[in-house]
């Protein structure tokens, strides 16, 4: 049994494993250990592509994760006095952006917002007052846009959970204290959602900065760092991308470990 | 401001977002789906179920996932229990947050890499530059079926694991003592009474892997080289390599209904199988 659960954890790691090894490898040829060396993060780090790439996939998840955990936070907290059919047609949409394939999300808001850019660009052009009219395109903000629908659900579902564990007669006791509906939040509610609000962001952002399915349709002309790797595998296997990969794994490993780490502690409290 | 006014204020830019980036998207697709293709690519207003006509010759992609989806969920099912079962009852609760947190991680990291990982693997000079020094010589394993299978269960082994977990940690111990006391073997007890009880565990495993992979592009695309392909890749190649909207809608639309079809289906059996069935959350 312990046999079996070894063999189990060493076919989920070793993969990640051996790219990390190869990483560190000076050889040119991904295939040999030729010795330690550092140089393939230097060249991954000093190239142009890839530091725009990881500069997009940052700001991207960054903005879509705060985004993501203000109106999940706001819309989770509603959602508690909130029942019937709005809350029906609520859960519903949640469920909807959850299970959809992420794939359909893509090619969905890709027609759905090529089509409306379309009408929109010669209307706005027509009331600019200046020459040289703004052209509404995908980039960056659709991308924004995608992430935040996904993630909202996420934050949603993790501040929900969080909400209905918490003992309601804490805001009862505050309100019988003559605490006005928005002390009780800020000084009781929030401190105690806190965590969860806290794991959702983390959870949305390592989401953003490693979809690449999504990213692929509504991206337009920017690259994220997921596309990047993507279209380079399609041209070989490199020691830069084991590099890139090594540091994109870090990077989510840490973020994940960290929500796990806040979201279990603060469900043993 | 009363508590009413204030929940719609507080819930105004969620659904906003919510329609203007899911419901209305989502509703295109559909409007499309009964379009019909421009001359230059695109989309051309119509009403026709020409599209709907022309699935079949997408069948091999429907084919693929229909098999490679259910085929990959039951390998991993089959992997995930011994470790599920391993983790919720031989494991000491020092032990336990941290083993689990180590499956359930890889499943939040980027796909992307660690399919990658298996090309790197899989590949010429990954194991069959092994299994060549010690004499087997001619293997193959990168862009074939069993390598699209292999990249699944290591994709999705985490998401099954998880619920199969909850459903056995919170099964009550005393339940397998009580039985062994009235003299079952560690067999008769795991099958009569530690199975049935994991049941819906393993359902909910089974059905969010599932549902996933239906949708799934990056592992075929990766390890089934062109060769193994998914409904996801047809879709990728019908939206963004020939701008077959209407067309590519229409598989879309079909997709998510096959999809719907399937677990209705599954969520039936289910339920016929065991009445008392309780939801397991992923987080």
């Amino acid at each position: 049994m312990r046999l079996y659960a070894i063999f189990v954890y060493l076919f989920l790691y070793t993969p990640i494993a051996i790219i990390a090894l190869f990483s560190f490898n000076a050889g040119r040829h991904a295939s040999q250990l030729q010795g330690f060396s550092f140089k393939w993060y230097g060249t991954a780090l000093s190239n142009p592509f890839v530091m725009d790439a990881l500069k997009t996939s940052v700001v991207v998840g960054l903005i879509a994760a705060a985004l993501a955990s203000l109106f999940g936070t706001m819309a989770a907290v509603a959602l508690q006095g909130v029942r019937g059919p709005v809350r029906a047609v609520f859960d519903m949409m949640i469920y909807v952006a959850v299970m959809i394939p992420g794939i359909v999300i893509g090619i969905a808001t890709l027609i759905a917002l090529v089509t409306a850019f379309d009408q929109l660009n010669p209307w706005l052009a027509a009331i600019w007052p200046y020459e040289n009219a703004p052209q509404l395109s995908m980039g960056k903000l659709s991308l924004i846009g995608a992430h935040t629908m996904f993630t909202m659900a996420l934050v949603i579902i993790i501040v929900r959970a969080r909400l209905a564990g918490m003992d309601r007669a804490l805001t009862e006791a505050s309100a019988d204290l003559y605490a006005a509906p928005m002390t009780t939040f800020r000084r009781v509610t929030l401190p105690l959602i806190a965590p969860a609000i806290l794991a959702g962001f983390l959870l949305s952002f390592t989401f953003s900065f490693d979809d690449f399915i999504i990213a692929f349709f509504v991206a337009g002309s920017e690259t994220t760092l997921p596309i990047y790797v993507f279209s380079s595998i399609r041209r070989g296997v490199t020691p830069e991308i084991n590099a890139i990969g090594t540091m994109v794994l870090a990077v989510s490993l840490v973020l994940l470990i960290i929500a796990q780490l806040i979201l279990r502690r603060s469900d043993s409290r | 401001m009363t508590q009413r006014a204030r929940n719609w204020l507080l819930l105004t830019p969620a659904t906003a977002w919510f329609v203007i980036m899911l419901v209305l998207p989502l509703s295109v697709v559909l409007i499309f789906s009964f379009g019909e293709r421009g001359s230059g690519g695109g989309y051309v207003p119509a009403f026709t179920l020409e599209q709907y006509a022309n699935l079949p010759a997408r069948w091999a992609a429907f084919k693929n996932t229909m098999v490679l989806a259910p085929l990959g969920t039951v390998a991993a099912m089959l992997i995930a229990y011994p470790l599920a079962y391993f983790l919720a009852v031989r494991t000491s609760r020092k032990w336990k947050t941290l083993l689990l947190v180590l499956v359930i991680v890889p499943f939040w990291t980027s796909i992307l890499i660690r399919s990658y990982a298996w090309i790197f693997i899989l590949g010429g000079r990954g194991i069959p530059a092994l299994l060549e020094m010690i004499g087997i010589e001619g293997v193959r394993l990168i862009y074939t079926p069993f390598a699209v299978t292999i990249g699944i269960i290591y994709g999705y082994l985490p998401l099954m694991v998880f619920p199969i977990f909850v459903s056995l940690d919170r099964l009550d111990k005393r339940l397998l003592e009580a039985s062994s006391d009235l003299g079952a073997r560690p067999w008769a007890t795991f099958l009569q009474v530690t199975l049935p009880l994991s049941i819906p565990g393993v359902a909910t495993g089974c059905l969010l892997v599932f549902i996933l992979l239906m949708g799934e592009f990056l592992i075929p695309a990766l390890l089934g080289g062109g060769k193994v392909f998914f409904v996801g890749n047809a879709l990728v190649d019908l939206f963004l390599q020939s701008r077959n909207w209407a067309y590519g809608s229409a598989v879309a639309v079909t997709l998510i209904v096959v999809m719907l079809v399937s677990v209705t289906l599954y969520m039936r059996l289910i339920s016929r199988l065991n009445t008392q069935r309780e939801d397991v959350s992923l987080m």
